[in-house]
Order: structure tokens, then C-alpha cells, then sequence
């Protein structure tokens, strides 16, 4: 089997990912998630021809470490010492935002054929699961109350931004990729820190409590 | 020469019973016990049909008819569905249409037969059961429309030709993984529904056929069983293609593979509880949401 072959899979593997992300109530299981994507997406800059250079291997292993290691340790612990409440009612329930999600596969499908995109730059399939993740990592963003899924969600949109610049990273754009993988880590660790202080004032996640004035 | 379709339909009739034996057999392995025999179905079936039927003074001819119409609409399915190489009995075009609404002609009687008693406790049994195939319907015909996407026919016995596997599209894994949802709503699994349990709670197959004794229940439970036959030739012509291009191994690959569905039955009732009422509706959205990813996936290319 060649490698190229291996590389649709892992496009609808992505776009399935994003299904689950968006149908999850549990931040736990969508924290596994998260590592998930981040594991598939380590993968994405080695296709679509099988030569390794040394600076994509150094990319792929960064992005494994801090997309599937990092990333969810971070939120694991952080879920862990916030103690909150593990269901916060979303705004747009599971269903609509499984239809939402399809919604935006279908509009990226559309864009494909209206982008004047250079012929080959990107592999079959790359382009939607790229739109679909940044999509479903806004659609994460916008409809959930609870702040974690929110940063989830943010990372889900950098996700899509990553694989959109997979395709470039054969041509010098490595160091680029690695420093925004960098930007990324601390806006993370910095969400962390955050959302620990939103705890200790608002007594919960639930960023719908902002809305709350007090004295 | 590929088996005949009598063969196919009667090796259907005659070892529809074993799929439930095969289940029950694969959840007792997994508890650690010995399980009851294998046949065990056959005889409850046979000691139903030689009992006499009570009829409560409440019902109406309906409540006698429901499980002769429904029995008779799966065994019209059945002649419609292929299995192994040489296409069905009887083969037209959109066949697939009037297989899903016989399965559902099925149901309906029994449904009326249960509405018929005037107990409200099978009248909530009837009322999920409608709503919960009401909302596996759309997944199951999105699931056609896959295989119809990905082949070209309109028939069922160009549809299940085994697309899953014989194609190198992986969306097309999708499918049956829809297909299998549904199997499990349709033919009252868990996480959906449980076949053993006699909760009032968590009944909706079991509750319905509760007034049911004798020969009609025989009835019910052998429809059940083929229906069951039924969702796992599907699914199995979904997945296998002929694989050998021998029409008697071929055949005999099917039937093993339809009796590897309900051990998938088995394994997914053994490790999973079953899923709170309001959940359900969830997991068969899913399905549709798989379905309908694999339709858009199959019609960009």
C-alpha cells in the first residue's frame, strides 16, 4: 500500500473527529478528543510524498508532542483542580451542532471548486477537513457556555489553520509552523491560568455568569 | 451456478432462530457462563406453537391480526434481500424503497395490535418504538442512498454488493457503521432497547407483545428473528463483496458473515449498558450524521 493511499483515510478520520467534538457534552471525553486530532494532524505534514527530510520529522514530532501530549495534559489538569461542573447546557444542543458541522463540510466542499487554489497544492480531501475543523472549532466557540470546551474549541480552529499550512511546509515554512505551535502552547497555558481565576470568582465555568453584574 | 434463490430464502427461514441462539451464546462467553443451548430459540418457538392463544375481551380482530401481517410483510423482505452472489428472488427498480416500508408495515401491525389491548403500559411500549424507528428510518434510507451514490443501481441486489470493501473509498467505511445503528435500533439491542429485561422502564419491543400468547407470540418472535436475518444480510452485503468468485463459497462466506453480524451484536450487548431513553434519539442522530457524511463525501467524487 503507498503512502498516499494512507491519506484520505486520515482526512475522513479528522472530519469524523470534528463530529464527535461537536456531539460531546463530556469536557473529558472531548479533552481525548482534542489529543485525537492532534495525533492525525502529526501525520498530515508527511504526505503526500513518502522522503523525509529532518526538519518536516522535527515538525511532525512537535506537533505530536504539544497537540497530542501537551495540549490535553494541560486541560486534563486543569479540568482536574477546577473541580467544576462536568454538563454545562450548551446554547445549540447536539444535533444542531452535528448539523452545523455538516453544514460547514458541505459549504467547504462548495468553496473547493470557487477558490482559485493552484492545481495540486493540496492533496484530495485536505482542503473541506481543513474548512471543517476551523469551522467546527468556531461553532465550538460560539455555542458552548463552558469555557474549557471553549478553549477546546480554539484549538480546534488551529487545527484546521495547521493543516491548511501542512501542504507548505515542504517549502521552508517549518520555522513558521514550529513558532505559531509555540504561540499556541502559551496561549493554552495562559487559558489555564484563566480559566482557574474565572473558578475562583465565578465559582464555575459557565461563562454565561460574566452577564452576572455584582458589586 | 450461484445457489438457488429458494435455497437462499430457506436457509434464511430455517436458520433465522440461531441468530438470536448465537447472541445469547457470544453474551454468556462473555459473562463467564455456559448459556443456554443453542437451539434453545427453536424450542421456545416450538413449545409457543403447540400452546393455545388468550384473548382479552378488549380486543378486536385487530389485535388477531397483527402478528399474521407482520410476520407475512418481514417474509415478503425477505425475498427482496440478496445474499451472497445471484441478486434476490425478486429484483426491480427502487426495491429498496418497498423493503424499508414493508419492515415498516411490520411494525406498524404491531404496534395497532399493541394500542389494541387498551393497556397504557403497551400503549408506551407502541408510542417509542414509533418514534425511535420514525427516527432510524432516515438513517437506514440515507444509508441506500450511499450504496446507490456508489455503485449506480437502484436495485437491492446491486446495492449490496459489497461497496464497503470492494471499493477504495474510505467514506464508504461510514455506511455501515450507520447500518449497524440502526440494526441495533430496529431489532430492540442494547444500547437502544433490551430483549431480556422486563422493566417497565426500559421495555420497548418487550412490552409491546406482553398480551400476545400461544401461536401469535410464536408469530412476533420468529418475524423477529428474520427481521433480524434481515438487518444482518444487509449490512453484510453492504460490507462483503464475492470474495472467491466461487458461487457456493461465496454463498457460504455470506451466511458466515451474517452470523459474524449477530456475534458483533453479541460483543457490543456485552460490553455496553444499555443508554438512558433520551440518549437514543442521540445515537440514531449520529447515525444520520455518519450517513450523511458518507452521501457527501460519495457525491464530491
Amino acid at each position: 500500500m503507498n503512502v498516499a493511499a494512507l491519506f484520505e483515510p486520515l482526512m475522513i478520520a479528522l472530519i469524523l473527529t470534528n463530529l464527535a467534538l461537536l456531539v460531546t457534552s463530556r469536557t473529558g471525553v472531548l479533552i481525548r478528543l482534542i489529543a485525537a486530532q492532534g495525533a492525525i494532524l502529526a501525520f498530515a505534514p508527511l504526505f503526500p510524498s513518502s522522503n523525509l527530510p529532518v526538519h518536516l520529522a522535527l515538525l511532525c514530532l512537535a506537533v505530536f508532542a504539544i497537540k497530542a501530549v501537551a495540549f490535553p495534559y494541560l486541560l486534563s489538569r486543569t479540568l482536574r483542580r477546577i473541580d467544576a461542573d462536568p454538563l454545562i447546557e450548551p446554547y445549540l444542543g447536539a444535533n444542531l451542532s452535528a448539523a452545523a458541522g455538516i453544514g460547514g463540510l458541505l459549504f467547504s466542499l462548495w468553496l473547493e471548486h470557487r477558490l482559485p487554489v493552484p492545481p495540486g497544492l493540496f492533496a484530495p480531501l485536505l482542503f473541506p477537513a481543513a474548512l471543517t475543523t476551523i469551522f467546527t472549532g468556531l461553532i465550538l466557540v460560539v455555542t458552548r457556555k463552558n469555557a474549557l470546551t471553549q478553549v477546546i474549541g480554539y484549538l480546534a480552529a488551529e487545527n484546521g489553520i495547521f493543516l491548511f499550512g501542512a501542504p507548505l511546509s515542504r517549502q521552508g515554512s517549518v520555522w513558521l509552523e514550529l513558532s505559531i505551535l509555540l504561540d499556541v502552547f502559551v496561549g493554552v497555558f495562559v487559558m489555564g491560568i484563566a480559566i482557574h481565576h474565572i473558578n475562583k470568582t465565578f465559582e464555575s465555568i459557565d461563562v454565561d455568569r460574566f452577564c452576572t453584574l455584582r458589586d | 451456478m450461484a445457489a438457488p434463490a429458494v435455497l437462499r430464502i430457506l436457509t434464511a427461514l430455517v436458520l433465522a432462530p440461531l441468530l438470536l441462539g448465537v447472541i445469547n451464546r457470544v453474551k454468556a462467553i462473555f459473562a463467564g457462563r455456559q448459556g443456554r443451548r443453542l437451539s434453545q430459540p427453536y424450542r421456545d418457538l416450538f413449545k409457543l406453537a403447540r400452546k393455545g392463544a388468550v384473548y382479552s375481551r378488549t380486543t378486536t380482530w385487530i389485535f388477531k391480526a397483527a402478528p399474521v401481517v407482520s410476520l407475512a410483510a418481514i417474509l415478503a423482505v425477505l425475498v427482496l434481500v440478496p445474499l451472497g452472489p445471484g441478486g434476490p428472488a425478486l429484483s426491480f427498480t427502487g426495491d429498496f424503497i418497498l423493503a424499508v416500508y414493508l419492515l415498516a408495515l411490520a411494525r406498524a401491525a404491531v404496534v395497532l395490535g399493541a394500542l389494541d389491548t387498551g393497556s397504557s403500559f403497551e400503549g408506551m411500549g407502541a408510542s417509542r418504538e414509533a418514534a425511535f424507528s420514525a427516527l432510524a428510518e432516515p438513517a437506514l434510507f440515507l444509508c441506500f442512498l450511499v450504496l446507490a451514490a456508489s455503485t449506480h443501481g437502484l436495485t437491492l441486489g446491486v446495492l449490496l454488493r459489497g461497496a464497503a470493501l470492494s471499493s477504495t473509498a474510505p467514506e464508504l467505511a461510514l455506511a455501515p457503521i450507520a447500518l449497524f445503528i440502526v440494526l441495533l435500533a430496529e431489532n430492540s439491542r442494547i444500547p437502544v432497547d433490551d430483549p431480556n429485561t422486563h422493566l417497565e422502564l426500559t421495555m420497548i419491543h418487550e412490552v409491546m407483545i406482553l398480551d400476545h400468547s400461544g401461536p401469535d407470540l410464536a408469530f412476533i418472535e420468529y418475524g423477529a428473528a428474520v427481521k433480524l436475518w434481515i438487518f444482518c444480510a444487509v449490512l453484510t452485503g453492504a460490507v462483503l463483496p464475492p470474495l472467491t468468485g466461487d458461487p457456493w463459497l461465496d454463498f457460504a462466506l455470506a451466511v458466515a458473515g451474517v452470523f459474524a453480524c449477530a456475534a458483533c451484536v453479541g460483543v457490543v450487548e456485552s460490553v455496553m449498558a444499555r443508554l438512558r431513553l433520551p440518549r437514543v434519539p442521540k445515537l440514531l442522530a449520529l447515525a444520520c450524521a455518519c450517513a450523511t457524511i458518507a452521501l457527501i463525501l460519495t457525491l464530491w467524487r
